[in-house]
């Protein structure tokens, strides 16, 4: 009876302590996914907190504590009266700049990826796979090695600390990589497709334009993100080749943190990094999911 | 005519990425190579000079510095980043249903400029208003965390910006590649009654190994570059107890007004990025055409 009861109880018992186990591990899983999140979201939270604080509250208050009493002063002064150096109009004017130079960058620089792209993966020719190695290898220079020819080139062309000449820049750096996203998407598409057009008397530009077209949304997407978030982001290229009046929202920020003059006022520099980061995080919050591809797409090489 | 011009439309077409890819980077790597090796200050000076920039770059005790700081910071900084990424990676696998919103949190610093990080972390890492004064504030009061000042902890706190950034895209990539994995392989080890941690060990992670490289590529370009992390975080002090082959490039370039150190420390830059890179594209490149 005793050996019965014992042989039909202990099974139980075990998966009890199973499932308590599994319940356990289950609950330290989550708890190690929260902690992850919250360090990855304080530093978020007190430039958001710090932001909206008086000077004084952040001096009397810590860190992370919620602003006693909200105030957009520093926001606004951050957008229209921060001093960078000398001059005392905020971010405004360089987030112009930076708009001004993004969107035709990107703009120009993902045509030529896709065109580009598209003679790499279905019109071989002679050296097309020297030259693909060569431009491939261009991406990955440290940009320290071509900063001071381009100064000079810039120089040449009267570009210097303009906004053409960072457009350029640009174009030139970025091409190598929307080619890459390009090529690596159309060589997915069948070789039979492109030489059944071929047979029907299609050539290279109608192809392009009734096959690969239409299909590109997607790399496109990918492409313009990518770009955005590199032309938008860069601080060498932006400190290197401008001058005050076209200098990028980086560098302005860069110069309204670094500013000596003054009291330090920590929640105007708050808001200016938030200002900067905007565009970027409101690109990566509306369309993750191509952000993503295309993060791995730029690095998970040709 | 018309029959040549299609026939040749494709060269046509890419002669103009060829020509800047020829004169904007190799062009470009040639004339910074050249002026390494003459005694080019201010201006350019095209005499041929020997070596004598690389002599005195790696007799430069900034140099030194900098070149040390780029070893502990990378080897930290891909080491911690692969740790946590792949951590991050494996926990998210596990069937959690908010996975969504934690991988978007997780990764939203990559969407940020290096700028900003630096910034933020500035901030955090502030003796007087951050972090420490927080922790004095709840009642600990010999509580210290002075990083940012002290010259031999300072290298750190890029480390920890850093990784802040680039670990949750790590996750990513990891993350992919975990979902990659054939799920009939791993099946079959669970009907075989095999431990899931032995799962990983033994099956998954071994089946990564091109994530593995192209993450550490990924994140050893990242580790050079790094320039705009050290100008906003530290701006290569206390001193020039951050510098690093970037900065120090910066600094010779535009404030020191001494383009052949400059250049010969671009040149050292790219030496190391490409001892690293050439190899792994040339292995990539084989596989790919052979």
């Amino acid at each position: 009876m005793t050996e019965q009861a014992l042989a039909f109880t202990l099974p139980a018992v075990r998966s009890r302590q199973a499932r308590i186990g599994r319940v356990a591990l289950r609950w330290g899983l989550h708890a190690m996914l929260v902690l992850f999140a919250l360090y990855y979201l304080m530093p978020l939270f007190a430039m958001v907190t710090t932001s909206l604080k008086s000077l004084e509250e952040i001096r009397t208050g810590s860190l992370i504590s919620l602003p006693r009493q909200i105030t957009f002063d520093a926001w606004r002064t951050a957008w229209s009266s921060a001093c960078t150096g000398i001059q005392c109009e905020g971010l405004r004017p360089f987030f112009w700049n930076s708009l001004l130079m993004t969107v035709p960058a990107v703009i120009i620089s993902t045509v030529i990826g896709a065109i580009n792209g598209y003679v790499f993966a279905h019109w071989r020719f002679r050296g097309a796979n020297l030259f693909f190695a060569l431009m491939l290898l261009g991406c990955f220079i440290p940009f320290q090695v071509v900063i001071l020819p381009m100064a000079r080139m810039l120089g040449l062309m009267g570009l210097a600390g303009t906004l053409p000449g960072l457009i350029l820049v640009h174009v030139i750096y970025g091409v190598a990589f929307t080619t890459l996203f390009f090529r690596n998407y159309y060589i997915t598409v069948p070789r039979e497709l492109v030489r059944a057009a071929k047979i029907d008397g299609a050539g290279f530009f109608r192809i392009f334009w009734s096959i690969f077209l239409p299909l590109s949304l997607p790399i496109v997407v990918v492409t313009i993100i990518w770009q955005f978030t590199q032309i938008w982001n860069d601080f060498l290229f932006g400190i290197s080749f401008s001058q005050s009046g076209s200098q990028p929202v980086t560098v302005a920020l860069n110069n309204i943190v670094n500013s000596t003059t003054g009291v330090k006022e920590y929640n105007v520099d708050m808001a200016a990094a938030i200002i900067a980061a905007l565009p970027t995080l409101l690109v990566y919050i509306v369309a993750g999911k191509y952000f993503i591809r295309g993060l791995t797409a730029g690095s998970v090489k040709g | 005519m018309a029959d040549w011009l299609e026939r040749h439309v494709p060269k046509i077409i890419v002669a103009p990425t060829f020509a800047a890819v020829l004169v904007f980077v190799y062009g470009f790597i040639g004339w910074t190579a050249w002026v390494s090796l003459t005694r080019s200050r201010l201006l350019p000076n095209y005499e041929f000079d020997g070596f004598i920039q690389y002599e005195r770059l790696f007799e430069a005790a900034r140099w030194y510095t900098a070149m040390n700081n780029l070893y502990i910071f990378g080897a930290l900084f891909i080491v911690l980043s692969m740790i946590i990424g792949l951590g991050l990676a494996i926990l998210l696998d596990q069937r959690i249903r908010a996975e969504g919103v934690l991988r978007t949190i997780y990764l939203y610093p990559m969407a940020l400029s290096m700028i900003v990080t630096g910034i933020a972390w500035k901030w955090i890492l502030n003796p007087g208003l951050g972090l420490e004064s927080m922790v004095k504030g709840w009642g600990f009061e010999s509580f210290s965390f002075n990083w940012l000042v002290d010259p031999k902890m300072a290298i750190f706190t890029v480390v920890l910006a850093a990784v802040w950034q680039a670990s949750g895209f790590v996750m990513a990539l990891f993350l992919a590649g975990l979902r990659s994995v054939d799920e009939e392989i791993i099946k079959a080890a669970q009907v075989d009654g095999i431990p899931t941690w032995r799962i990983y060990t033994a099956i998954i992670i071994p089946s990564m190994t091109p994530i593995f490289l192209s993450a550490f590529i990924v994140l050893v370009h990242l580790a050079i570059k790094s320039f705009d992390l050290i100008i906003a975080l530290t701006g290569g002090g206390p001193g020039y107890a951050t510098d690093m082959p970037a900065t120090y490039m910066y600094t010779m370039a535009f404030s020191r007004g001494n383009l052949g150190q400059a250049a010969s420390s671009a040149v050292v830059m790219m030496m190391v990025v490409f001892a690293i890179i050439v190899p792994y594209l040339y292995s990539e490149l084989r596989a790919k055409y052979d």
